[in-house]
């Protein structure tokens, strides 16, 4: 491959995340993508309308959070009697038990991770998306990519299910509207990440800024 | 075969962050930082052999207390059940719940000791210069990374019962210690995966008669 080593940074060549070998950015259409040729990790996604799509998800998935923060997530009854828990009520009882390291882990994997994502994506696309550039966007990029990893909300879900079927042997439980709600938004953040393509976020925001 | 072409081949440094391709001169000249998102520039992850080497430790010593204490106990009509992870496997298998039991075990059981070893293996195969499979290693690497934070499910499930379960006299569940030490080797092995730098695998490719 001819490559013209004499550049300061270029965006005709990327190298590959997990690899380092050097590809010329291709040419892909809408809905394609490209994958390094020496170890298969994927380089190029392009998607239609990325921005815009990726906002729409973002928001739908805060107003699911939202909701899921309102109601029940499980009801548990027993002999006449009930009890109901909501979406950060495991983390506090981590805290009030003693295990304050659980608390926070799950305080962060399942309620700050997975709507700081949302906000941060929010706040980076709407303005964006008005032509106005957002307020650090390299600052918001880079926490998106802290941040993606702590985000277990998908993950939270499959512990809810074997939860459920652990009490179900000795108790009635009812799933509550804050479990769909959250379902929802889990599907509406995976949709925001899956239509996000960052290299259209960098040549739109070059464009909103000249 | 002739040395492959790649960032570090030609001068340069991939933002780990957005992926732009800067020049080494760029770097010495004006900033260490990526010139489109500001993040911290490396050729490749810093100190990452070491790094990984010494949080798989940490993470292997921490996961025999994370199986041999109780993650959590259940007081029903005076009648108390405490399980450690292994436990909670075996009760739901007792149960009936063939297909719940088995996503536990494997989320629970299997992934740790899987990512533990599979890491390992990683970081002694650069260590040791092996030039064979180089692409499938890069496979377990992606794949230990993906299925690394699955473990959380037993965390978040004794989240959930801890939280829900509190009706006093008829039925209480409270956590055990061991939870503390699965979540930590969890997260250690988070930590691990993402300090070992997957490019090491093919550093040396091309640099002499290998495949
Ligand atoms: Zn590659
Ligand atoms: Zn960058």
């Amino acid at each position: 491959m001819e490559i013209n080593k004499d550049f300061s940074y270029t965006e005709a060549f990327i190298a590959c995340p997990e690899c380092d070998l050097i590809h010329s950015t291709p040419k892909i259409r809408e809905g394609e993508q490209g994958r390094c040729i020496r170890c298969g990790a994927l380089l190029f996604v392009r998607h239609k309308n990325s921005l815009n799509r990726s906002l729409a998800f973002a928001l739908t998935g805060l107003m699911f959070f939202i909701l899921a923060n309102l109601f029940p997530l499980l009801t548990f009854q027993m002999e006449g009697q009930s009890e109901s828990n909501r979406l950060i009520d495991g983390a506090i009882a981590f805290w009030n038990a003693g295990y304050w390291e659980l608390g926070i882990v799950v305080f962060i994997s399942s309620v700050v991770a997975p709507l700081a994502v949302l906000l941060v994506l929010i706040t980076l696309l709407l303005p964006m998306q008005l032509g106005r550039s957002p307020f650090s966007p390299q600052f918001q990029v880079r926490l998106l990519s802290h941040l993606k990893p702590w985000a277990m909300s998908e993950i939270f879900i499959l512990g809810i299910i074997v939860a459920f079927v652990k009490l179900q042997d000795f108790a009635d439980v009812s799933v509550g509207l804050s479990l769909v709600a959250f379902v929802l938004m889990v599907a509406a953040t995976v949709m925001a990440y899956l239509t996000l393509d960052e290299g259209a976020l960098w040549s739109r925001l070059k464009e909103i800024r000249a | 075969m002739t040395a492959p072409v790649t960032a570090q081949s030609i001068g340069a440094i991939s933002c780990h962050v957005c992926g732009l391709l800067v020049s080494k001169r760029f770097i010495a000249e004006h900033r260490a930082d990526c010139p489109r998102c500001d993040a911290a520039l490396h050729s490749r992850k810093i100190n990452s052999l070491n790094r990984t080497w010494a949080l798989l430790i940490a993470a292997a010593i921490l996961y025999i207390p994370a199986n041999v204490y109780p993650v959590l106990t259940l007081i029903s009509f005076g009648r108390s059940t405490t399980n450690t992870i292994m436990g909670g496997v075996i009760e739901l298998a007792q149960s009936g719940q063939a297909v719940i039991a088995v996503i536990v075990f494997v989320a629970s059981v299997f992934v740790p000791i899987f990512k533990i070893a599979a890491l390992l293996f990683l970081v002694v195969s650069v260590q040791l210069g092996l030039k064979v499979q180089r692409r499938k290693r890069a496979l377990l690497y992606r794949f230990t990374e993906f299925i690394g934070r699955w473990s959380m499910i037993d965390i978040f499930m004794i989240s959930i019962l801890i939280g829900l379960v509190k009706l006093q006299a008829l039925a209480t569940v409270t956590a055990g210690p061991g939870a503390i030490a699965f979540a930590a080797v969890v997260i250690i092995t988070m930590f691990a995966a993402m300090s070992f730098d997957p490019r090491l695998i093919w550093d040396d490719e091309g640099n002499d008669n290998d495949g």
